[in-house]
């Protein structure tokens, strides 16, 4: 499934337009990747929540030649599943 | 920041009403929910996409009373970031 798929059907059910649903799914999607980047977590009842975690330095190695590599501490952003959802695909 | 609050957000940006933004992004979440249910994967270029794994059954412990359990094979539902949200995240170009 896809995003066009997405717009398509709600377009469909709503009778909005293709166009006014596929701006509100655009904007929905670059609003939480602009919350993210923000440091900020948005919690979905139903759903599950996006945050933001902090991934500490660490040494790592070069594969090829064995060499200990820094790797420095970075953001990720992270999603964890509502327990409701987790349950229905569980049982699905 | 909670659903509403993104929903007033859109809605202000779109011109599309509030009442018509927050019927979308409830369907925009049931899609991704049943294409889950479904073990469809759903890939929102530039976002991210979400997927089911498959967990093979495995037996586990109680840590309490020690007993062997059977945990069932079951299917999870998981959220892999996109390239350029996680290059966004820290600061790095996403050409």
């Amino acid at each position: 499934m896809t995003k066009a798929d997405i717009v398509e059907d709600i377009a469909q059910r709503t009778g909005l337009t293709k166009k006014e649903v596929s701006e509100t799914v655009d904007l929905f999607l670059s609003q939480i990747s602009d919350l993210l980047v923000e440091g900020k977590h948005l919690e979905i009842r139903g759903f599950g929540t996006f945050k933001v975690k902090e991934r500490k330095e660490r040494m790592a190695r070069n594969p090829r030649t064995g060499d200990a590599v820094p790797v420095p501490s970075r953001r990720v952003p992270i999603f964890k599943v509502s327990k409701m959802l987790k349950d229905k695909v569980a049982l699905s | 920041m909670t659903k509403a609050e993104l929903v007033e957000m859109i809605a202000g940006v779109t011109g599309v009403s509030k009442k018509d933004t927050a019927v979308i992004v409830n369907m925009i979440l049931e899609n991704i929910s049943r294409a889950l249910e479904s073990s469809d994967k759903v890939e929102l270029r530039g976002f991210g996409s979400f997927k089911v794994k498959s967990r093979r059954s495995r037996t586990a412990r109680n840590p309490r009373s020690g007993d062997s359990v059977m945990v069932p094979a079951k299917l999870v539902p998981y959220f892999k970031a996109s390239n350029e949200l996680k290059a966004r995240l820290n600061g790095e170009p996403t050409g």
